[in-house]
């Protein structure tokens, strides 16, 4: 059928920001299905609040609109742009949410607005826990026995026929949040006090627990003329018990015999054309490792997570093929786009083993509950491909960036033997180390699937890898080329294998090539070879065969890529790694993409010409390198994974683009830096390094209190403090760090201003600034978890001058060609250099899109040799515009308990939202909506305030009474407002009052932090899990009171048209 | 121990031998199924062939008491990239090398499967050989140019049933012409209540008319259907005499019966993922597939029509009788191993049968 005739214009509505359990795979979910409307000449008019995404570039849609999704702002939207048709199931949970409240509401008839593809009965059908239940009865398909209840009471009652262990999961929630396993009434009461207040209707599933089955999954598509195809089907190596997004998870699966692979892919065509999906569906299911027994566990009825690692696992772009369904193309008349020539009406054959393994936060939370179950905690994820399964599992796990190359922990030596039998039993983000380890000790299988109830045959495998590892232990030095070939095979990394040996890494690789030891590079084709395929997406593997990939003969560039997405390091890499390679082609040269998130747009098989999906680790790099002699290496723009790389590739002699590896060396290294900046007479925050605990409380008392310390070389501020005496010190000193001699501490001189953030561009002669940014917290709050305003909002146009003027000098001094990031701090005494960045930094996509300077294209190609004033650039910022720019942070708190939440220099968000308006006061409040807060007109706003900053707290909350809130504080806090003359109530059971939904807005800033027993922390754990909210610095307070006075909520802001 | 694996176009692997030792020759082909070696092994349909699986990891699951589809393997030879000797599953007896053993079939590993399955796609099947006694790749490449061709062979003769017997039922009743029938054909026509008389590949017409069929179901097997020019012959004779259903060999030996002709395809369809359209009703089903010749279109009389036809290259995957209760497809309804979609046709035969 071809596409609707009565559908031209289609309105996409995107997941928002990132958060645990809704990550880049949505942006590349969402630009997927706007391409393939565009392909078939519809008119796309996108809603996404998350300006960090390809998807919201100008190109990807007709209309961008960076606004909160709300119900309210969307149906201005629709009234703006009268779209015919919206596409709900390419949005994540949030677009589906959105979509089904629409229409509940009425606005979709209102104006005439298509719900495409999958209907809202499906969906309910789907996500309404009861129809589901109800659905697969009546088709014969298994499903736990469960209730939906909406109080504890009913719970408890049926817990009473079934017995313990149950699961619980709350009804329309994302990730599985507020979900969990109670083993008994307790745990059964604190999860579902919880997930009731969490789930949107005040819902929540128990559910018989299947812990220990195998989890499998498949990903479905359906057309609307009933035709039916899966696209794979995948094996959680972890089994039943930890949310999928949690789990080390392998495709195809493993295990399964073809009766029971079939059975379960019957079962799931079965499924998908009982609820109707047209579009993409992803089922999951437990299957009884000991019978034929399934049950159905879940149903997507959208593109997810899922199906966003199946189409890189397979090849097969689910999310383009979904969309072109949605309006009205049926599978047989599509073309396979991976092969070109056969039918998309098809199911991928693969022959290699694709591995996932989920990237967890808890390096940045170390006090984070690490124990996995059924509420998803990782940020991101990798995945490798190779030929077998130790070699992609190794890959991945080299992938991870968590300071690993190989199946070995630092420390996991001196695990006790109860600890290790802890470790797997309790499965947490370590598990897959500690299976190592057990086999590496000499544990037999048995004892460790007793202990794990992972699948024997993934334990046989990883026994494989150690007892190599033992083999190549004890050949030492004298490691023969059979042996040599086999650990590549199993694709250990040289450096593993140097270390193991006793060897230098670069005695493994000369090694390699007198045996004649090579990486080959195969295609995935979703074919397994059957036909000739287009599509330019390699993987390596080192088994003894053909080399599919030939060396490109124009000349070409490889883009690093920054890996999987964490704290620190978002999406916003990804959007400048794409549009980097944009950059390069439009300069009329091949771009090469190395990279090994499978969520992301860069790893899109059409997004460069070539495609390496490959760990980034020096070793794979310069293998891709050395097979395609590019002319350079661009590495600005894969965050700090790519930076970290420049140091090798340099010593490599790879040619690295941009500035030179010498300038980013002076950047990163602190004393070099200190030296540059005085010599070239630019003013910065003064301190040393302390390389012992003495020396660190010397120069923090030759300072001054208070001070910023940090461990040198750092991402994203980790374990970065800020510390007021010498007793926090010496704590910070003795926890968090591990001080030695080559592991310095910084120590800075904390000025206490206002932060203010650069990015510019430069070729070696001019720098072009084309914007400045200022934040609303003071220094001090790191700046990816600050709220920023564009352009400034308080600064002096001196000010500007100067940071202007300090930010030229800088790249000329540093002969900065591309991107570089520069963070000042303004105070009373002058302009100060915090740190440069000589990379993009996340604040780059924010700025292209608002100030119309395609950032990335323009530094790579003066990366390239094209000056900025061919470019029609110059040196100086640029003039802002006559409207203001808001971006705020998006925190996953409630995700991982027991996490500090209170801000600091240590990064916490793992996403950020924009609210872009003619003033700030308005803009303000839609970054404020669109980080999912909900701030109510009146009510009661409740102050916790340390000591420190009680006089600073008056004025503010004085701001509040005016405004009609009524006032609450502790009693410390309520003593000090009321002795200023405020009438406040004092209140000993905060988190009582919270938990009862009496207070409406925290304002709390902590004394100490990070100490979960303490009553702060109590408090501000409380406001997250009941999702009121929580401020911890005075300025966001002061800010948000300034927006709520001149604007108040109850009119909804003007969407802005990008 | 080491084996060789040497092609008719002279290419040569080396790899590790599995299985029995020695030397066998066959037809080289490849399989995309990534589950289903334990039914790909005992399909008859392989007899004559080497399989090269293109899922590199074989064995994982072990060989299970149930999931035969003949008595015995009928493979020539079997090529993985890496045979795994510690299988899992809760009904695995024992591993893919055994059962080689058992079987004395030569099996090699440790080869680069995809580069050998690209060989195919661009030469087409071809005759080959896994030696792990001789070690001279000149020599035995000469051997395979000497190998008999696959067609020619009478490999129908060596995997039919000798005798014939009855699998109990209480409807009606089948006679199964037996090409190299695989298991789960007999299953699928159990299940539906028939009684199934399994006969010779070569039992005249009169002596099948003579067991008092209500139906007739023509197997899948191994080669060139003109290989088998006196089944043709009978079921030209009982065309309209009975309804009559084919599978994959059995399809080709309707469209020769019905005056049509057959074709060698390069490399064949041997896999779980290929996409049929029925074209009567515009809808696709994903089936399994093992077959190297095909029916061609245009030789097919004006009272046979097409009724289904492979998405990716167009070719008849079914025919059908204009007006007489017979038709066929290339693909296997049974599945096993293989999509399930299919097994509707049983049913369509079933109520021809019944009604």
């Amino acid at each position: 059928m071809p596409i609707y005739e009565d559908i031209k214009r289609v309105l996409v509505i995107g997941s928002g920001p990132i958060i645990i359990g809704q990550a880049a795979e949505f942006d590349y979910s969402g630009t997927q299905a706007c391409k393939a409307l565009k392909e078939e000449g519809l008119e796309v008019v996108l809603v996404n609040s998350n300006p960090a995404t390809i998807m919201t570039d100008k190109e990807t849609a007709d209309a961008i609109y960076i606004e909160p999704i709300n119900v309210q702002t969307i149906e201005k939207i629709i009234e703006i742009e009268k779209p015919d048709g919206l596409l709900p199931t390419l949005g994540g949970q949030t677009g589906l949410n959105m979509a089904v409240e629409l229409f509940e509401k009425g606005i979709l008839d209102k104006y005439g607005v298509r719900l495409l593809g999958t209907s809202l009965d499906t969906i309910k059908k789907a996500e309404d826990r009861e129809l589901f239940k109800k659905t697969m009865l009546e088709i014969g398909e298994p499903i736990p026995e469960s209730k939906t209840i909406s109080s504890i009471e009913e719970a408890l009652l049926f817990v009473k026929e079934i017995g313990y262990p149950v699961i619980i999961r709350p009804a329309y929630t994302l990730g599985g949040t507020g979900g969990g396993i109670a083993h008994n009434e307790k745990e059964l009461i604190t999860i579902l006090h919880r997930g009731l207040k969490m789930s949107r209707i005040g819902q929540a599933l128990i559910e018989r627990s299947v812990a220990g089955w195998k989890e499998i999954e498949y990903e479905v598509i359906r057309d609307s003329k009933d035709n039916c195809i899966t696209i794979c089907n995948m094996e959680n190596l972890d089994p039943i018990g930890i949310h999928t997004g949690d789990s080390i998870v392998v495709a195809p699966s493993q295990t399964l015999v073809d009766k029971e692979y079939q059975m379960l892919r019957s079962a799931a065509l079965k499924i998908i054309r009982a609820l109707g999906v047209e579009g993409g569906c992803n089922i999951q299911y437990a299957l009884d490792p000991h019978s034929f027994q399934y049950y159905v566990i879940e149903v997507n009825p959208r593109v997810s997570r899922s199906s966003a690692l199946a189409s890189k696992a397979t090849g097969y772009p689910i999310a383009k093929i979904a969309a072109k369904i949605a309006v009205g193309l049926t599978l047989d008349e599509m073309k396979n786009p991976v092969t070109g020539s056969t039918s998309a009406c098809y199911e991928p054959a693969l022959d290699y083993v694709v591995t996932k393994i989920p990237r967890w936060p808890f390096d940045k939370f170390e006090l984070g509950d690490r124990v996995l179950g059924t509420q998803m905690k990782a940020t991101g994820e990798v995945m490798a491909i190779d030929r077998c399964f130790e070699g992609s599992l190794m890959k991945a796990v080299r992938s991870l960036e968590i300071g690993v190359e190989a199946l070995k922990l630092p420390g996991s030596g001196s695990w006790t033997e109860i600890q290790l039998e802890n470790k797997l039993r309790i499965a947490d983000d370590e598990r897959i180390f500690a299976v190592a380890e057990s086999f590496r000790r000499g544990w037999g299988v048995h004892e460790v699937y007793e202990l794990t109830k992972i699948d024997k045959w993934f334990l046989e495998k990883i026994k494989n890898i150690m007892d190599l590892e033992k083999e190549i232990i004890k050949a030492g030095k004298d490691i023969d080329e059979e042996l040599l070939a086999k650990a590549k095979q199993m694709n250990f990394a040289d450096s593993y294998i140097a270390k193991l040996t006793n060897l230098k890494e670069s005695d493994i690789k000369e090694m390699r090539k007198r045996f004649n030891i090579k990486v080959v590079y195969k295609t995935v084709d979703t074919c397994a070879a059957e036909f000739e395929s287009v599509t330019p997406y390699y993987y390596s593997s080192f088994e003894s065969g053909e080399d599919e990939s030939v060396k490109m003969s124009d000349e070409s560039v490889v883009v690093l890529g920054s890996g999987p997405i964490r704290i620190g390091q978002g999406i916003e890499f990804d959007y400048c790694s794409v549009h980097s390679v944009k950059g390069i082609q439009q300069a009329g040269i091949k771009a090469i993409i190395i990279n090994n998130n499978p969520e992301t747009v860069s790893t899109d098989f059409d997004t460069s010409d070539k495609l390496y999906f490959e760990p980034l680790t020096l070793e794979d790099v310069m293998n891709v390198i050395e097979k395609e002699k590019p002319r350079g290496v661009i590495v600005q723009f894969g965050g700090q994974t790519a930076i970290n790389l420049a140091d090798g590739l340099y010593k490599n002699g790879v040619n690295i683009l941009g500035t030179s590896f010498e300038s980013i060396d002076i950047a990163e290294d602190r004393e070099r830096f200190d030296k540059l900046l005085t010599s070239i007479g630019i003013p910065h925050t003064e301190g040393d390094t302390a390389f012992d605990i003495s020396a660190a409380v010397d120069i923090a008392q030759k300072l001054g209190y208070p001070v910023l310390v940090r461990p040198s070389y750092v991402l994203g501020g980790r374990a970065m403090e800020v510390v007021y005496n010498t007793e926090q010190l010496i704590k910070y000193m003795e926890n968090a760090v591990k001080i030695s001699s080559k592991h310095p501490v910084l120590i800075d001189k904390y000025i206490n201003g206002k932060e203010v953030e650069v990015d510019a561009i430069g070729d070696g002669e001019d720098f072009f600034i084309p914007g400045i940014m200022e934040h609303v917290e003071r220094a001090g709050v790191h700046s990816g978890d600050s709220i920023a305003v564009y352009p400034p909002y308080s600064l002096t146009q001196k000010e500007i001058d100067k940071i202007v003027e300090y930010t030229v000098k800088i790249g000329r001094a540093l002969n900065i060609k591309g991107l570089f990031n520069i963070q000042y701090v303004v105070s009373e005494d002058g302009v100060f250099v915090l740190e440069v960045n000589p990379r993009a930094s996340r604040t780059v996509p924010i700025l292209s899109k608002v100030t119309g300077v395609q950032m990335v294209k323009v530094a790579t190609r003066a990366m390239l040799g094209e000056s900025l004033a061919a470019q029609g650039y110059y040196t100086g910022l640029k003039e802002p515009p006559n409207y203001v720019v808001v971006k705020a942070p998006v925190f996953s708190f409630e995700k991982l308990g027991l996490v500090e939440i209170s801000l600091g220099p240590e990064m916490k968000s793992t996403g950020e939202v924009m609210g872009i308006a003619p003033n700030f006061e308005e803009a303000f409040y839609k970054a404020i909506l669109a980080s999912g807060f909900t701030i109510k007109e009146h009510g009661t706003v409740m102050f916790s305030i340390s000591d420190r900053f009680k006089e600073e707290v008056v004025p503010i909350a004085k701001e509040y009474e005016k405004l009609g809130f009524d006032l609450a504080a502790t009693p410390n806090t309520a003593e000090f407002l009321s002795n200023a003359g405020m009438g406040v109530k004092p209140i000993e059971n905060a988190v009582d009052l919270i938990r009862a939904g009496k207070i409406h807005l925290v304002i709390n800033v902590p004394t100490m932090g990070k100490v979960p027993s303490r009553k702060g922390f109590k408090i501000r754990r409380a406001a997250v899990e009941y999702k009121v909210p929580c401020f911890t610095s005075l300025d966001t307070a002061k800010a948000l009171a300034r927006a709520l006075k001149k604007f108040t909520g109850l009119s909804v802001p003007e969407p802005f048209k990008l | 121990m080491k084996a060789l694996l040497v092609l008719e176009d002279g290419s040569a692997f080396e790899g590790k031998s599995f299985g029995a030792s020695g030397e066998c020759f066959g037809e080289v082909v490849f399989n995309t199924s990534m589950t289903g070696y334990q039914e790909i092994l005992t399909d008859p349909s392989y007899c004559g062939q080497i399989v090269v699986m293109t899922y590199p990891l074989i064995g994982n699951y072990g060989i299970n008491d149930d999931d035969f589809e003949a008595e015995k393997s009928f493979m020539r030879g079997f090529v993985v990239r890496e045979n795994c000797e510690e299988p899992s599953n809760w009904r695995s007896k024992k591993s893919v090398s055994q059962y080689l053993k058992e079987q004395g079939i030569v099996g090699i590993s440790g080869v680069d499967t995809r580069e050998i399955t690209r060989i195919i796609r661009s030469y087409g099947a071809m005759r080959g050989v896994i030696s792990t006694v001789e070690e001279d790749r000149e020599k035995l490449l000469e051997k395979v140019k000497k190998a008999p061709f696959l067609t020619g062979q009478n490999l129908v003769g060596e995997v039919s049933t000798k005798e014939v017997y009855t699998v109990a039922g209480d409807g009606k009743r089948i006679v199964l012409m037996d090409f190299g029938a695989k298991k789960n054909i007999i299953r699928c026509l159990n299940k539906r209540g028939f009684e199934v008389v399994v006969v010779p590949h070569d039992m005249e017409a009169d002596d099948i008319m003579s067991l008092n069929p209500d139906g007739l179901m023509l197997s899948n097997g191994p080669g060139d259907p003109v290989d088998v020019p006196k089944s043709i012959e009978t079921v030209r004779k009982l065309i309209n005499r009975l309804p009559i259903f084919g599978i994959c060999l059995g399809h080709q030996v309707i469209a020769l019966a019905l005056g049509g002709k057959t074709f060698k395809l390069k490399f064949g369809h041997r896999g779980a993922n290929q996409p049929v359209k029925d074209l009567k009703t515009g809808r696709v089903y994903i089936t399994a597939q093992n077959h190297g010749f095909a029916v061609a279109k245009d030789s097919l009389p004006s009272y046979a029509l097409v009724s289904h036809v492979n998405l990716n290259d167009g070719t008849v995957e079914g025919i059908r009788h204009k007006d007489l209760p017979v038709y066929s497809v290339q693909y296997h309804p049974e599945a096993a191993p293989g999509p399930q979609d299919s097994e509707y046709l049983f049913d369509e035969f079933a109520n021809i049968v019944n009604s």
